[in-house]
């Protein structure tokens, strides 16, 4: 009897080990046909495989992901990998065949990113940890409860741990009972997050109970939000200031110092973006791929320049004195460089990738985010404005040139050639145009009419600053950005360019030498 | 002070191309050569969309001729080139019309330039086949809509949102360029929600010029919008380049198809040619044709394109497709009718049935609008779409929309 009895007990353990998981595997196996199906069977089957806890299930759904789930015509599953195309069932290798791949709609990536979010969430890789934690917070199902407080209570990195929390509150939500509810509205009430705010609206659409706790935890967010809505709208204020600034800053050159009216300095910063363009083609697929961006900026610098100096040596200077010409002709050479670019690159926008550094946003602390790539713009701006001044106030040529623009017939008695000097300034003015067209190659078209865009503005910011003055400009082109922004809302974009024409209208009428107007006798001259 | 400055240098970048352009081959066949007129904007801000469906008729222009032409006559091609500028437009129809004397014309992509040259067609007894969806609530006897009506286009996809596989969408935020064609179909989409049940609360509409590159600041308002615990979907009627920033800023504010989707009336294959996909797989637009479709005439039409436009990786749109569809339709016309004339070729175009590249027969009707298939695609990361929806058959277009109150009694 003894000895039948220890034969027993680990027959009993065996069935017990192999019986759990055929279990799972049922709810695998049931879930599979599903898969073949409509999108919204495959959505519903996606659903179950992330609850099944099959080990199977994390492979089968990252396949699908991917693409490579393929079905053949009578529903047989494969999934395709770089060693073989394999059946789903049973595993056996086979050849893919006229199989074709599972499509997905983004009612099954949805359903997709919650479930990979509720398998993975134990992962031993962090970046997916943190993925899993997001997807489950949008996924926010009661099942997710229990993982989630299992996977926080081994998590270390502090990102992942916040992020566990906010997708712990939000499944909490999900939760039948009123009490773990309020746990979840609570523990949301102190994040400044939209998000966070309509997951609560939506929780009192379904439980009308809690009305009144969740309409004093929207209250506390949108408080919080309000602050970071103006934040917010300063920042692109900033921003579009910053391509004003950009854009403009060649012209307080050429314009503003030299008294150029260059009409074809918009199409500066095209040859700048275009420069952009074919450095990027140029290193494609080399080792300089990934600094195609810095390595845009001189180049576009000189091809800028050169464009400039050869208007300036071969037309512009047979008309200095004569603004009307000079206007109709920069008018004309203009107009030609436009479709001399539409010639060699045809009338289609040419596509720049913005490098991996400048795509996505930044995270400030209190939430705050911010687009990478206007982040960069700003940088680059005040770097630009920064090259400017530095190269008028210190460089020798900064000097000859503000000797020219100031008297210059004593100029050229001091010895300075002065020809060379309007032929460099000009050819300096264009190449910072040419820079600024590497800047909005990142947020604009990169079409032969990109430049169109940019000549109104670009005059409206250098007349409205103070001709000749840098810190007009630098001044003019944030407040013409964060008065645009700040109405937006209100007004909608068509009537907020409106109001700021008209009130730069008004405010040239008061003052037609703009915020910072020169003094002296240089004014005068 | 933007437009003047606009209209002044597209005028003579114009008139420029218009003479670097005149298409003079010497004629081979007996009889004067027929002439179809193109009057596509090959500069200016929608020069991204157009260039593609000229180059389009010179294709079929070209294929009719090795064909051995049309009753026996060579087929001639007029290019012209409007520059993006509204008005003109007008003047480019009337030169087409008095001066070179074109038999037909395909042209206009935006309906402010089809407005603008509609006059013109009408008083001069011309003949224009305009190739893009559109809002509606017109009808010339000048002109044959092989685009789609609102009920072919704008309506199913608000639909498909509003459904299970769109995601239930209970919001809808309306972008568009600020111009005639927005505008409408907003105002039609407005009311066919408020028709379902919509409060006006959850419907955003927001309008910006055309070349509007500054898309951070209503895309956060969308973002502050799809926030009040609804499903929110976008539905953009942004035309023309001002697309590409918009769907990058998308792409930066991190908004994914599976949380806000954006379904687009006016970006098809040709449009995302110019832009990184890979952030914007899922977000959607609504066509009666897309390149990815499986038949055989698409994949004819395919190999043909290509072949004359020599690069083996260019796409094909729905605009594309429906002028293809077009030019058949009056060449057929032309055959039946045995001449050019407008008022005969006119009569001959209704009833004329083609098998189209969508898969499907459609049919003229005699509202000079097409009946057509509606197909609903997801972009997928290479720049293609994914075809989630496919009405089963032709839908004839309604031009006069039952959801705008002054039609109620329009006889149609």
């Amino acid at each position: 009897m003894k000895r039948h009895l220890s034969g027993f007990l680990p027959f009993l353990l065996l069935c017990c080990l192999a019986f759990a998981p055929a279990r799972a595997q049922d709810a695998f196996t049931t879930a599979l046909p599903g898969l073949a199906g409509s999108f919204g069977q495959i959505a519903e089957a996606v659903e179950k495989l992330g609850t099944s806890a099959d080990p199977r299930a994390l492979p089968l759904l990252q396949a699908l992901q991917d693409g490579r789930l393929l079905k053949r015509e009578d529903g047989t599953l494969l999934i395709q990998t770089a060693a073989g195309t394999t059946e789903v069932l049973g595993g056996s290798a086979t050849e893919a065949g006229t199989a074709e791949a599972v499509r997905v709609n983004n009612r099954v990536r949805g359903a997709l990113r919650g479930a990979l979010g509720s398998l993975q969430i134990l992962s031993t890789d962090p970046d997916e940890r943190l993925k899993a934690a997001e997807a489950v917070f949008r996924s926010r199902s009661a099942d997710n409860i229990r993982p989630l407080e299992t996977a926080l209570s081994r998590e270390t990195v502090p990102a992942i741990r916040t992020q566990l929390e906010l997708s712990l509150a939000a499944s909490r939500l999900a939760s039948p009972d009123n009490a773990v509810r309020l746990q979840g509205v609570a523990a949301l009430a102190e994040v400044t997050d939209q998000n966070a705010r309509a997951l609560l609206l939506e929780t009192k659409a379904q439980v009308p109970d809690l009305a009144r706790q969740i309409d004093a935890a929207v209250a506390k967010i949108e408080g919080r939000l309000r602050v970071r809505q103006v934040v917010e709208t300063l920042f692109q204020g900033l921003s579009l200031g910053s391509v004003l600034l950009l854009a403009a800053l060649g012209l307080a050159v050429t314009f503003g110092v030299m008294g150029v009216i260059n009409m074809a300095h918009g199409e500066m910063v095209m040859l700048g973006a275009y420069a952009t363009y074919m450095v990027q083609e140029a290193c494609r697929g080399t080792f300089l791929a990934p600094v195609a961006l810095p390595l845009a900026i001189p180049a576009a610098f000189l091809l800028a320049a050169a464009v400039g100096a050869v208007l300036e040596r071969g037309l512009i200077r047979y008309l200095y004195g004569r603004p009307l010409e000079t206007l109709l002709m920069t008018f004309g050479v203009g107009m030609i460089l436009q479709q001399a670019v539409r010639l060699i690159f045809g009338a289609q926008n040419r596509e720049v990738t913005s490098p991996a550094w400048m795509q996505g946003v930044m995270t400030l602390p209190g939430g705050l985010q911010l687009t990478q790539n206007r982040v960069w713009i700003i940088v680059f701006g005040l770097l630009v404005l920064g090259l400017v001044v530095a190269a008028i106030r210190y460089t020798r040529f900064g000097l000859e040139m503000r000797a020219v623009v100031q008297n210059r017939r004593i100029a050229a008695t001091m010895g300075i050639r002065t020809g060379r000097v309007d032929a460099l300034t000009f050819a300096f003015g264009s190449g910072i145009a040419g820079m600024a067209g590497v800047a909005l190659s990142q947020i604009d078209n990169v079409s032969p009419n990109l430049g169109t865009g940019y000549i109104i503005d670009s005059f409206m910011v250098v007349v409205f600053g103070g001709v000749g003055s840098l810190a007009g400009t630098l001044v003019g082109a944030l407040m013409l950005g964060v008065v645009n922004k700040a109405m937006e809302p209100y007004a909608g974009a068509v009537l907020a360019k409106v109001v700021v024409l008209v009130g730069i209208m008004l405010f040239i009428q008061r003052r037609p030498r703009g915020m910072f107007a020169l003094k002296g006798r240089a004014a005068e001259a | 002070m933007t437009n003047f400055t606009l209209t002044r240098r597209g005028a003579i970048a114009g008139l420029g191309a218009a003479l670097a352009m005149p298409a003079i081959r010497p004629s081979f066949a007996q009889g004067a050569p027929i002439k179809v007129g193109v009057l596509h904007s090959l500069s200016g801000t929608m020069a991204i969309s157009e260039t593609a469906l000229r180059d389009t008729v010179l294709m079929m222009v070209q294929d009719l001729n090795s064909k051995g032409g049309l009753l026996g006559r060579r087929v001639e091609a007029v290019v012209v080139d409007p520059a993006s500028n509204w008005p003109l437009f007008a003047e480019k129809a009337r030169e087409l019309l008095q001066v070179a004397k074109v038999d037909v014309t395909f042209g206009c992509w935006t309906s402010v330039s089809r407005k603008s040259v509609l006059p013109v067609f009408e008083e001069l007894n011309g003949l224009l086949f305009y190739p893009v969806q559109y809002e509606g609530e017109e009808q010339s006897r000048n002109i044959f809509y092989t685009g789609a009506a609102p009920n072919q286009q704008a309506i199913p996809a608000l639909d498909y949102l509003l459904g299970a596989d769109g995601g239930n969408a209970k919001r809808i935020a309306l972008l568009g360029t600020d111009y005639v064609y927005p505008r409408t179909t907003n105002r039609i989409l407005r009311n066919y929600l408020l028709s379902k049940g919509f409060t006006a609360d959850d419907i955003m509409e927001e309008y910006t010029p055309f070349g509007h590159s500054d898309w951070q600041g209503i895309v956060s308002q969308v973002k502050r919008f799809a926030s009040a615990g609804k499903k929110t979907a976008i539905v953009s009627t942004i035309n023309g380049d001002a697309n590409v920033p918009f769907y990058r800023e998308l792409g930066n504010q991190g908004i994914k198809a599976e949380d806000i989707p954006c379904v687009a009336f006016s970006v098809g294959e040709e449009e995302l040619a110019g832009i990184d996909t890979r952030p914007l797989v899922g977000h959607l637009a609504a066509w009666n044709y897309f390149m990815s479709v499986k038949s055989q005439v698409n994949d004819q039409f395919l190999a043909m394109w290509q072949a004359y436009i020599k690069n083996p990786r260019r796409v094909t749109n729905d605009p594309m497709e429906a002028t293809y569809t077009g030019f058949k339709m009056w060449a057929q016309a032309v055959q039946k009718a045995g001449s050019t004339k407008v008022d005969d070729v006119r009569a001959a175009v209704i009833g004329q049935k083609v098998a189209a590249p969508s898969g499907y027969i459609e049919e003229m009707l005699p509202n000079h609008h097409l009946s057509k298939p509606v197909m609903i695609g997801e972009v997928q990361a290479n720049g293609q779409f994914n075809i989630v929806y496919k009405t089963p058959a032709v839908v004839a277009a309604e031009n006069w929309s039952p959801y705008i109150p002054e039609n109620a009694n329009r006889r149609r």
